[in-house]
This record gives structure tokens, C-alpha cells and sequence, in this order.
């Protein structure tokens, strides 16, 4: 059992720290707010010795994803961390990265996508790459962000998986609110993670391999397929993984969190930090007797589809909060929710909230669970101004 | 080593691009290639922006390389090849990989993936300082796709976007001078070579590789397709290319400018204009004033650089 040390970080902190700890190989970076805080607590660890990582300060996000690509093909550890404009940036080789099963971890602080141009949270750069291929787990809190980053590594490397795994915090909520962490020790994230290997390193001259050829229409769908299958196999994993952490640290993670669903006729479905808010609506409304539950998404991607359904109780109405529009149709939370309850005997309805960094209050969610939420949740009503 | 008997040695054996990849009859692509290759001593990686080579040379399942050989995307070939270098270097020190084997890192890229969309990542990669030697094959244009005007295509070609026509002589701009942006970039070697001047390639690229740090070689190859020349006619032709001033053969060491083939005779630059199909036109004669143009450039670009070999100008 570990003796835990209790540390007051940020998320940004917290996961360079687990960065540190796992000390990969090569690094990439390039700034964005707000994930900044990430790559330059990681670069003073470097540079006091403290990681042994190469630290390749690359000349934009696009170079950051290519060169990882690269090191992580050629047999190295290797992380990232980027955002919004960032990841919009990288979005052509993220799909690559996914498809040449380039075991990346990625952190991801989650901010809105330009224009008009913002700094503060919203998922809408998640779900720009939502069909890429990777692994996106969302971290509620500090103490999340950090322990996924090491989950992640371990499930980026599984031999059934081989993927970029991307741990999303949502900006300056989590990225830069300080909060008590609970940290493992250097030996025993070192243990847990163990040693980069994976089947086909480029830097094997003695075994060459063509890695990235171009796929016609007779092989082009095989292949796809198989990248699919992949993060199909990254559900399992991920939930072996949560028993593996827990017997480590006692903190369970799975790839949907069940909050007071007991009898729950009106749940919640949402990613992130606005958990938080939302488990202290439903205590509140517990106390006063309703029946209110929340269901956290914790692996947006693979999507945990039979057990949201399993999950939910009988005849409930789950409501889903999503933290990015997809104008013109339905937001992605709210479609895979939908999606994944056809057939089932229950209501479905959606929320959009908080984009561009629009906090959610606790009176809202009481709306919301009351069924009296606007359709844009938080929206001023007046006009803005010309 | 820069022999002849050498690089016909090493291509005897397990050659590290074989035959049957479905590039052009007659494209220089592949010469070059094999003649950087073949000149190395040490193991490889080769890494591939998306152009003519990587599609002729991996359809899956077949590959024609017998080298570590990696393909990304188009932009970001000097990327890719940061990323490697980088885990070289890792995993050296972490005595994953023998500290005493140096596995070269060479990037192959078109002018395309060199001069336009992949000029960002390479002036990043230059900047670092990685150890790898970046090779654009210059066929002036993006030939994969059809013969499209790139920032390499030369003043006066006509391309499917720069064609010429009833108001057009083809391509109205200048050609970026890419060697002189990697020299800017004061990296310890740069060199300007030809698929036609095999032995010239080699030594440059001998040089390159003992450079420590960034190597980039702009390397002049005939595109039978997109230039419009018999396939057999690609050697003549990049000769006229180096024998009219147009495409010089040097280098600079250091920051030393030095011209490492001198043309015997300068011949007139028609003698590189004349056999090629989308130069056609302008030999006609209501562009003879254009024909002028380019020879005077080509003139004075000539002089600029024996001044600087000169020391005239330095780097």
C-alpha cells in the first residue's frame, strides 16, 4: 500500500508531475494557454535533472504531433500536451498518429475552439478530433488528471490498443485550480508504468519495416478496421487498468462513473469538471427527497455504450450536458447518449452549457434537473452589442 | 565512400531501394536516392514526405525499401525526422540502443514538401539543430498530382496551374532560391547537387553526413512527365541545367561558399529550355524577351555566387 503524500497543485502541475515521474523519452512542445503551465513545469524538471527526456522545442503544434509520431514509432516514450487552437493544429496528424498506432499520451487542456478567439474551456477541441482514433479520457479534478496520465501510459502501450491516449482536463477549472493531490511515489509509478516496448520499433535497422505506406482501396478498409477494433479493445483495458490503480492507490476508475443512480429517474450525462458541481446539486436534491442521479463520462472515446445503457435506471430520463455545439445538428455528448439508448425505455434530452468558459452554477443544474433549463443553458438573453 | 565501385557494391547486395516500385521510366527520383544511400556507411532511417516516391515505392502490402522507412504526411517530414533523432538520442543514453552505432536519419522530400507546405517543419528542424541530412528532390513542381506550379517551378514554365496560353507564358514568378533559405539558417553543411552528377551527389553527400548537425541537400531531378523531356534524355538535361549556370553545383561548409563543378564551357541557356515540353513556348519568338530575362538572372545569380565563393560575400 502506498504511503500517499498529499500536495496542493494545479492540474497542471499535478499531471507535470506525473510526467516527471514517469520520465519519458522525448518530449515535444509548444506552448498554448491553457495547457502552458504542463510543458513548462515538465521543462524545469528537465533542466534541474529531474526528468531525462529530450525536450524538442518544436515550431508548432502540427511539427509537436509529427515528431512524436516519429520518436514514438522509432521505440521511444514519448508525451505531449497541447490545446484548442493547438490540437485544431494537429488534427491531420492526430488521425495518423491513430492509424500508424503511435502510443502517444497527450494532456489536453480543454479550451474553446476560435472564433471568436478565448482562452477557457470548452470540449469543442475534443470533439473536433472525436473520430480520430484516439483514446480521450476526461479528468474531473487535479487529483484525476494526474492519476489518468499514468493509467494512460500504460493504456497507449497495451499491445491490444497501441494508440495516442489523451488525458482532457478542462482549462483553467482544472489546468490551474489548486487543490489537495494525492501523489504516488517515483518507485511506484515507475513500477506501475514499467518499460516502453512495443512490437515494431523504426530504430531496428537489422529488422527494417515501412511504416506509414499508402493503403488503396484493396487494403484501405482492412486497415481501418483494425484501427477500430483497437480502441474497441482500449474499453477493457482501460477497466482492467482502473483495478490495477486501485489496489495501487485505492482510487477507482472506470469508464463511466455512477453517482446516486439508486432509484434515479432524472440523471445527468456530462464530461469533466462540471461533475463536480453537479454530485453537490445531487446531494442537495437527495436531501430534499428527489430522485437524481448523475452518470459521468469518464472515456469519451472508446465510448462506453452498454454500460451507460446498463447503467441507467429503468424508465429514467437522462439529460445530457454537452460543453460544445455542433451547429446545425446534434452535440456529440448528446448523440452518443442517444445512440446509445436506442431501444432502451427511457427519455433523452440535451443541454448545451458553458462554451467559452461560461461557468455552470449550481441553480442551473437544479433547472436543469427540474426540466426548466433553457436549451443553451447560461445564455444571456439581450442581444450583443453591435 | 564516393566510388563508383562502392555504390555498385552496396547496390549489389540487399540494395536499400530495390527495383519494381512503379516510379517513371526515366525519373531521376530514384537516382538520387540510391546514390545518397549507397554512399552512407552507416544504418538508416529514411523518412518520406508524401510525393512520388512514397506512393511509387509502399503500396501496402509491398514495399521496395530494405531500410527503416517512415512516411507521415507531406507537411512534416523534418518533423518526423526530429522526433527519431531525438529517440536516438534517448534511448542512447539510456543504453537501449549501442552508443557506438550512428543510424543516419535522412529525410526524402520533393520540392513541394521542402520549398511550400513543408518549409515551416524544415526551418524548425534546421533551427534545433538535429543531426539528419534532408534531401529535396527539386523537380520543380508538385508532379504527383499532376504537374502543378510550386514555389520551385522555374520563371516561365508552363504547369497545369501556370500554363501558358493566349496571355500567359506560363509561370510569372521568380523561383524561391531554397538553398540560400537553408543557408540562412547557418547549419553546418548545405550543398546544392544534380541527379545527373552522380559523383558530385556522393561527395556532398559524404560531407553531409559528417557534418554535426542539420545537412540539407537541394538535389535537381528530372521529371520525364512533368518537364516534358524522352525519358531517356534525363542526364542531358540537368547537365544543360548545370552547364548554363541555371542549377549550380555548390556548397557551403561552415559558411564557406565553395562551387564544386564548374561548368568547362557555359553554354547558352536555351540548351536547358530547348528540351523540355513545358519550356516549349517560350522559344517561340514573341517571347524572346522573356528567354532574355532568364539568361540574364541566371547571369547574374552566376556572379553573385563565385563572389561569395570568393569570400565576397559571406554566409
Amino acid at each position: 500500500m502506498s504511503t500517499a503524500a498529499l500536495e496542493l497543485m494545479t492540474g497542471g502541475e499535478s499531471v507535470a508531475w506525473a510526467m516527471r515521474q514517469i520520465d519519458p523519452d522525448v518530449f515535444p512542445v509548444y506552448p498554448i494557454t491553457p495547457q502552458t503551465p504542463i510543458i513548462q513545469g515538465f521543462a524545469k524538471f528537465v533542466a534541474d535533472g529531474k526528468a531525462h527526456t529530450e525536450l524538442v522545442n518544436v515550431e508548432s503544434e502540427h511539427s509537436a504531433m509529427s515528431a512524436a509520431i516519429g520518436s514514438a514509432l522509432a521505440g521511444a516514450r514519448t508525451m505531449t500536451a497541447t490545446s484548442s487552437q493547438g490540437l485544431a493544429l494537429m488534427a491531420e496528424v492526430v488521425y495518423i498518429a491513430a492509424s500508424m498506432r503511435a502510443p502517444i499520451v497527450m494532456a489536453l487542456g480543454n479550451r474553446a475552439l476560435s472564433g471568436p478567439i478565448n482562452i477557457h474551456c470548452d470540449h469543442s477541441d475534443s470533439m473536433l478530433i472525436r473520430d480520430s482514433g484516439v483514446v480521450q479520457l476526461f479528468a474531473e479534478n487535479a487529483q484525476e488528471a494526474y492519476d489518468l496520465t499514468l493509467i494512460a501510459t500504460r493504456l497507449a502501450e497495451r499491445s491490444d490498443v497501441l494508440l495516442p491516449v489523451l488525458v482532457c482536463q478542462d482549462g483553467f477549472t482544472i489546468t490551474h485550480s489548486a487543490e489537495p493531490v494525492e501523489l504516488l511515489s517515483d518507485d511506484e509509478v515507475a513500477s506501475f508504468v514499467g518499460e516502453y516496448e512495443i512490437p515494431h520499433p523504426l530504430l531496428d535497422p537489422v529488422h527494417p519495416t515501412s511504416q506509414g505506406p499508402f493503403a488503396m482501396p484493396d487494403y484501405y478498409f482492412e486497415l481501418r478496421r483494425q484501427q477500430i477494433s483497437a480502441l474497441e479493445a482500449a474499453l477493457d483495458g482501460f477497466d482492467e487498468l482502473g483495478h490495477e490503480f486501485e489496489a495501487l492507490c485505492r482510487r477507482r476508475y472506470r469508464a463511466v462513473e455512477p453517482y446516486r443512480l439508486d432509484g434515479a429517474e432524472r440523471v445527468i450525462v456530462a464530461l469533466g469538471s462540471t461533475a463536480g458541481t453537479i454530485k453537490d446539486v445531487v446531494d442537495e436534491l437527495r436531501d430534499e427527497g428527489q430522485r437524481v442521479g448523475l452518470l459521468r463520462i469518464v472515456s469519451f472515446r472508446p465510448f462506453p455504450a452498454q454500460q451507460l445503457a446498463s447503467l441507467l435506471p429503468d424508465a429514467a430520463t437522462a439529460i445530457v450536458l454537452d460543453r460544445a455545439a455542433s451547429p446545425g445538428g446534434a452535440a456529440p455528448l448528446f448523440a452518443e447518449v442517444a445512440a446509445a439508448l436506442v431501444g432502451a425505455r427511457v427519455t433523452v434530452t440535451g443541454h448545451v452549457y458553458g462554451l467559452g468558459g461560461r461557468d455552470l452554477h449550481p441553480e442551473d443544474v437544479r433547472e436543469v434537473f427540474a426540466g426548466r433549463g433553457q436549451q443553451y443553458v447560461g445564455l444571456r438573453g439581450e442581444p450583443c452589442p453591435d | 565512400m564516393s566510388r563508383l565501385k562502392n555504390l555498385v557494391e552496396r547496390e549489389a547486395g540487399l540494395p536499400p531501394l530495390a527495383g519494381g516500385h512503379s516510379l517513371c521510366q526515366g525519373c531521376g527520383v530514384p537516382i538520387v536516392v540510391r546514390t545518397v544511400l549507397n554512399t552512407l556507411t552507416s544504418p538508416v532511417v529514411v523518412v518520406n514526405a508524401t510525393g512520388c516516391l512514397e506512393v511509387a515505392t509502399t503500396r501496402f502490402p509491398t514495399t521496395a525499401w530494405n531500410v527503416p522507412w517512415i512516411h507521415v504526411a507531406f507537411e512534416n517530414a523534418a518533423a518526423v525526422a526530429s522526433g527519431v533523432e531525438s529517440a536516438q538520442r534517448a534511448l542512447r543514453r539510456r543504453h537501449a540502443l549501442p552508443s557506438d552505432e550512428d543510424v543516419a536519419v535522412v529525410v526524402f522530400a520533393g520540392d513541394g514538401g521542402t520549398y511550400d507546405i513543408g518549409l515551416q517543419a524544415l526551418s524548425g528542424a534546421l533551427e534545433r539543430g538535429h543531426r539528419f541530412l534532408f534531401v529535396c528532390y527539386d523537380n520543380e513542381g508538385y508532379m504527383n498530382t499532376g504537374i502543378q506550379r510550386s514555389g520551385a517551378t522555374p520563371f516561365g514554365a508552363s504547369t497545369t496551374t501556370s500554363p501558358s496560353g493566349l496571355e500567359s507564358f506560363g509561370k510569372a514568378q521568380q523561383r524561391k532560391d531554397m538553398t540560400a533559405i537553408a543557408i540562412a539558417h547557418h547549419v553546418p553543411y548545405v550543398g546544392q547537387a544534380a541527379a545527373s552528377h552522380w559523383h558530385d551527389l556522393s561527395q556532398k553527400v559524404e560531407r553531409a553526413a559528417a557534418a554535426d548537425g542539420p545537412a540539407f541537400l537541394n538535389v535537381l531531378t528530372n521529371c520525364p512527365l512533368g518537364w516534358g523531356h524522352e525519358p531517356r534524355l534525363g542526364v542531358q538535361v540537368l547537365d544543360a541545367a548545370v552547364n548554363s549556370c541555371f542549377w549550380p553545383l555548390y556548397e557551403v561548409v561552415d559558411g564557406t561558399y565553395r562551387v564544386t563543378c564548374e561548368p568547362e564551357e557555359i553554354v547558352p541557356i536555351e540548351e536547358w529550355l530547348r528540351p523540355q515540353a513545358r519550356f516549349a513556348h517560350l522559344l517561340r519568338s514573341e517571347n524572346a524577351q522573356i528567354v532574355e530575362e532568364i539568361q540574364r538572372r541566371v547571369t547574374s545569380e552566376w556572379e553573385a555566387l563565385l563572389n561569395r565563393c570568393e569570400g565576397g560575400v559571406p554566409a
